[in-house]
Order: C-alpha cells, then structure tokens, then sequence
C-alpha cells in the first residue's frame, strides 16, 4: 500500500472490544496514522453499511451469530485485505470457551437457573440466532493477516498499520504473542 | 400491522446493540427499545475453573473496564479466602480503580460523545468523530488523549499492561508500588487535572445548546443505586448500598453488598440478551433504578475531596440539592468524577501506607460463597461466587453495570423518540438524538455487530408477537 490515504474498517464481532481499546492505546500516533488512514465504518464513527472498496478491514472478536457470518461475509466481498485482530479473532480465545458446555447450556443458565422473572424462554426474538459453536475467522472466510494477542499491544498495531501504510514486511513476534 | 424502524448498528458507544422504534398505525412513535446482541456465557464458561483464574477470565468480560472485574472478581475471591488485603493493597487496588474510572470516562467524552456538543446532532454524519475533531479542534482531541492516557498509563505501570492487567488478585496485589513509581504519577497529576477542569468548563458552558436534549433525553423519576461509603460519601471501591428515590428519600441504606439479593430482581426479555434488573420491593417494572455516576453524585452526601465539591454544589442546585433527573446530565456527573478520581489518586499515593510491601494475604478456601462489589465507571458491579472445597468454581452470577440500567435506557430511548422522531420524516439527526440518549449511559455492552442497515432505511413490519413480517429498505 502506498502513502495515499488509505480506506479502512473496523468491527468488533464476539470480542471484549479490548483490542480495539488498545487501537485507542496508541494515543498521540492515532493523529499521525490519521494521516494515512480514512477510518470510514468502525464503532468509532457513524457509518451504518459496510461500506464497498475498503482497502484494509481490521476484525476483533470470533464469530458467534448467524449475524456474524453474515456481515463476516459482506466484508469479506467488499475488503481487499482482512486483518484478525487478537486471540478471539484468530483462534477463538475466550469467545470461544462457551463450546466446552455447549451454546444451550449456557442460555439455559443465564437466562433461567440465573434469573428471578422469566416469561418462559430466553432471549429469541429481534436478537441474532447464537450458532451452536463459536468460530475463529479463517473458519469462515480467508484472511489476509493476523496479528496475535489479548489483547493486542498498541505498540503492535502501530507496527503493522505503519508497515502496511510504507509496503514494508513487519515481524510481529517483536511485538506481541499469543495470549499476551 | 406495525412499522419499526431499526437503528443498527447503534454507534459511538461501547459495544454494539440496536434500537427499534415501532410506530402506531399514525406512524407515530409507539416505543422504542435497546436490544444487546450478544450473548457470551460468562455465568457457565466460569465453573470448573480455579478461583484463582477469576480476575484475569473474567476481566476479559471487557476490553474497557477489566480492571473494575478484576477488583469485583478479586473482592469476591478475599471472602471465599475471608480475608482483608492489608491497607497497601486497598489502597493500590482503589488507585488503579480510580485512574480505570478517569480512561474510561475520558473515553466517553470525548473520542464517543464530544463530536455531538462539538458538531451539533444534526451535524453530517460523517463528521461526527474523533478523527474529524482531530483535524478541526486538534487541541481538544489531543486533550481527550492525553486525559484517557494519563488513566491508562497508571493502569500500565501498576498493572504491567494497559488491558486485562494481571496485577490485581485475589487477597489484594501482586507487586508493590516503588517511590519512584509513585513520583512519576504524581508529576502527571497537574496536566491531568488542568484537561478535567477545562472539559468541564467547555461543557458546562456549552449547556445552553441543549435545552431541549437536556429535557427529553431519558428526564424521568426512578430510584438511584450506589456504594457509599460509612459517611455516606462517594465511594468506588468499597462501601454499602444505599437506593434513593427522586426525591432523594433515602429509601434503603447500609444494604451489606453479599445480600444483594434481597434488594435486585433480574427479569429476563426476549428481545435482549441483556438481562433487566429490577428494585425486588417495588416489583418489575415499577423497580426501575439507575447506577453510573449521575447516580452516584445523586445518592452521595457529598464527595470528599475540595475540587470535586465545590462542582458537586453547583451540580446540586440544578434541582435545588434534590437527584438530578436528567439523563443527560450523567456527562456533567462522568466530568465530576474525573475531577474526584484525580484528587483521590492523588490523596492515596501520598498516604505513607501505600508504599508499605504488605500487599496481600494469603489464605486457602476458608468459604464455599463469596460476593465482590464496587462502582465500575458504568455503575455497581456485583461478583457472586461459589467453589468447592479445592477452590473449583461451581458457580457464579454476575450482575453487569450497564444492566442495572437497562428499564431506564428503554424508557429513556422511548422519550427522546417519541420527542423528535416523526414517523412520516425520518431524519437522521432525530434518530442520532435517540443514539445519544445511550451515549449518556455509558453502556459498556462488549458485544458485536450483528444487523446491518442504514439509519431509517429498514423499516421491519412485524406482528403483534413481534415476528417478523416484512423488511423493506427506503431510500
């Protein structure tokens, strides 16, 4: 990618939003990469719609609602790079430790062992249907880059956004690991 | 047949959720409603793990508060122990706390809120955001920055990371503070404190601007729920329970946190994964209470430290030293915090105590139940746990800030719609207005995306059983 500005998303799917907190992380660099990077769908500004021609998608989180798959895919059409930000993006992580027990399971705890008024079923309507197990991205569609972390230091964003922006390879083992 | 509209997804705050508005046959505002999309099984992912992996398991329940799960989770671990962490543990734990509340709050003024008070809700969409006010105020931008780092950077020094520190555990901390650690906060304190006034002053001198917002944007009664502490001041890390009415009657006070039970309901709705509490006396829906700092400056005497009570007086006499009823006025309320966070850090990391190396105790399982609760940024946060004899996790109830405000974010949505949407000319600084309204709460709702859509350009027809029917897409 050259020095012109370039078009980037970002989304949080089943995530804790930490990684896009350690986006914010960078602090003062965000006004310098603002000069490179046109933010235009993120949970940051008010675009609505997935966007088309977005140069760089950057997801958070793993994939748990037939929401998810769908608007995973939508990116997918309209990105020409993906970028799975974190653990929970690439592997699962956390998100993805409600498969031990089962999506069911887990409703039935929450939502009726767990509560003092229930009309007799748990939550199904105008909310997403949860699929029975949760996903990492590349189980979904192809990713371009991954860059590990839970969640993923700032200082690591900053590394690969930069390299992306100059066309240059970065090693994010420098940076950051697995679980970190 | 009813139409609604769907605002989704609901941006600029933490998480993400929709917004239904249904319209009568008038196409007038019937209600609207917030509905939380995600669901992530914390309560069942949790049993079977050691009590000791709480703090860091749960605190990644959220990317922006973790360390407010860290504390709840490590308060609930310190009785399953029955231990107390010696006062250098509390104190350090209380700082970190504090410099979470100013990160977060920042975040919520200015990279999420500002562009509204800034711009003006009918401004572009497009330029509704911190990167624009980058380029047209960068002083201010820069502020909000600087102000969210001052928080973050405690958080990092104490904790080793920014988020899902590991620091905070169970019996009190892991590290001790050095001196020099202690100085290189402290000489932070002065710009942090000079960026809380000015936010304040902008605000407060900006205020004119939004009568009607002021007035509409969730302005009803409901109880008010906090920590306090003994003297009834504010309180965010320790304390007891009082609730108030709008008339500021004190109508339970002293309430031991571990009987938290006695005093919330959680109603389940079938539109949300996020569960409704409610005060059990006064019955679902009629308990509808609100948490978060407009709360907590509504339920305290007063804060205890010189700053933040010279604004808490002012802040008072809106409504003649009676809760302040105003939705909107919990951004007022998140700027007086800062204020107190600040002066508090600082009072703390001077306490000679703090720098003591007794840090934690040390205990086994000497409990098989055991409760932590304090004041997230968003509001109370409740930690229920209960283990075997081995410390194994065999249950666990959690009750969310944000959902102690969930009755009040729907009645606060349904007014402000009902105020500015019109069924028969949507715009789209109406349905930014009732976006807003969540803004004011703060909602931390850690959860994804999930319905695509344009303001106002998905009408659904559903059925009485909210089925759906149709989706059309408008123009």
């Amino acid at each position: 990618m050259s020095k012109t500005k370039i078009n980037v998303g970002t989304i949080w799917l089943d995530g804790c939003s930490g990684c896009h907190m350690s986006f914010l992380d960078m602090d003062e660099r965000i006004v310098e990469l603002s000069q490179y990077l046109n933010i235009i769908y993120s949970p940051y500004v008010d675009a609505k719609e997935i966007p088309a021609n977005i140069d760089l998608f950057i997801v958070e989180g793993a994939i748990s609602t037939d929401h998810d798959l769908e608007i995973i895919q939508k990116i997918r059409d309209n990105s020409k790079k993906i970028l799975a930000l974190g653990d929970c993006a690439i592997t699962g992580n956390i998100s993805a430790m409600k498969n031990l027990a089962g999506t069911e399971i887990s409703l039935e705890k929450g939502y009726f062992e767990l509560a003092d008024l229930n009309k007799g079923k748990y939550p199904n309507k105008v909310v997403p249907k949860l699929l029975d197990k949760v996903i990492p991205l590349n189980e979904a569609i192809s990713v371009d880059y991954f860059v590990p972390g839970c969640p993923t230091p700032a200082d690591a964003i900053y590394a690969v956004l930069k390299g992306l922006i100059d066309g240059v390879e970065v090693d994010t083992s420098k940076y950051t690991r697995f679980g970190l | 047949m009813k139409e609604t509209i769907v605002i989704s997804p609901v941006t600029r705050i933490e998480g993400h959720a929709k917004i239904t508005i249904d319209l009568n046959e008038k196409k007038e505002v019937d209600q609207a409603r917030i509905h939380v999309t995600q669901f992530r099984g914390f309560e069942k992912l949790c049993e079977g793990r050691p009590y000791t992996e709480m703090p860091a398991l749960t605190a990644r329940t959220c990317g922006i508060c973790p360390v407010s799960h860290a504390i709840a989770s490590s308060k609930a671990c310190d009785n399953l122990l029955a231990v107390r962490p010696p006062k250098a543990g509390r104190n350090l734990r209380r700082i970190i706390n504090l410099a979470q509340i100013v990160q977060s709050h920042a975040l919520n003024f200015y990279h999420l809120s500002s562009p509204d008070f800034v711009f003006g809700f009918d401004a572009n969409p497009e330029d509704r955001n911190i990167f624009k006010l980058m380029q047209t105020n960068p002083e201010m931008a820069k502020d909000g920055i600087n102000l969210r780092a001052f928080g973050q950077k405690i958080i990092e020094t104490l904790g080793g990371k920014r988020i899902h520190p590991t620091w905070i555990v169970p019996g009190g901390v892991s590290h001790e503070i050095s001196k020099e650690t202690k100085d290189a906060i402290l000489a932070q304190i002065p710009e942090a404190m000079d960026i809380a006034q000015k936010s304040l002053k902008f605000f407060v001198s900006n205020l004119h601007k939004f009568e009607k917002e002021i007035k509409s944007f969730g302005n009803f009664p409901s109880l008010f729920m906090a920590l306090v502490s003994k003297k009834g001041k504010l309180e965010h890390y320790d304390g007891l329970l009082r609730f108030v009415d709008s008339e500021g009657k004190i109508v339970e006070d002293k309430i031991d946190p571990k009987d938290y039970k006695d005093y919330i309901g959680e109603a389940v709705e079938e539109d949300s994964f996020l569960k409704s509490p409610y005060f059990k006396p006064y019955g679902y829906e009629k308990g509808m209470y609100r948490v978060g700092p407009l709360a907590r400056l509504n339920v305290a005497d007063k804060c205890g430290t010189s700053l933040a009570d010279e604004e808490f007086e002012r802040f008072k006499n809106l409504n003649n030293g009676k809760p302040i009823l105003q939705t909107f006025y919990y951004h007022y309320a998140r700027l007086i915090e800062i204020i107190y966070a600040i002066e508090r850090i600082e009072e703390l990391l001077n306490e000679k105590e703090t720098l003591n190396p007794q840090i934690r105790a040390y205990a086994q399982i000497n409990r098989n139940q055991g409760v932590g609760c304090s004041e997230a940024p968003r509001g109370t946060l409740f930690h229920d746990y209960k283990v075997n004899n081995d410390g194994i996790i065999t249950g666990v109830n959690l009750i969310i800030a944000t959902g102690n405000n969930n009755l009040a974010m729907n009645a606060g949505v349904t007014q402000v719609a009902k105020t500015f949407v019109d069924g028969n000319n949507i715009k789209e600084g109406a349905l930014n207005r009732v976006e807003a309204v969540i803004r004011c709460f703060d909602p931390c709702l850690s959860c994804s995306t999930h319905a695509q859509g344009v303001y106002s350009s998905i009408v659904e027809i559903r059925d009485h059983n909210k089925e759906l029917i149709e989706s059309i897409k408008r123009g």
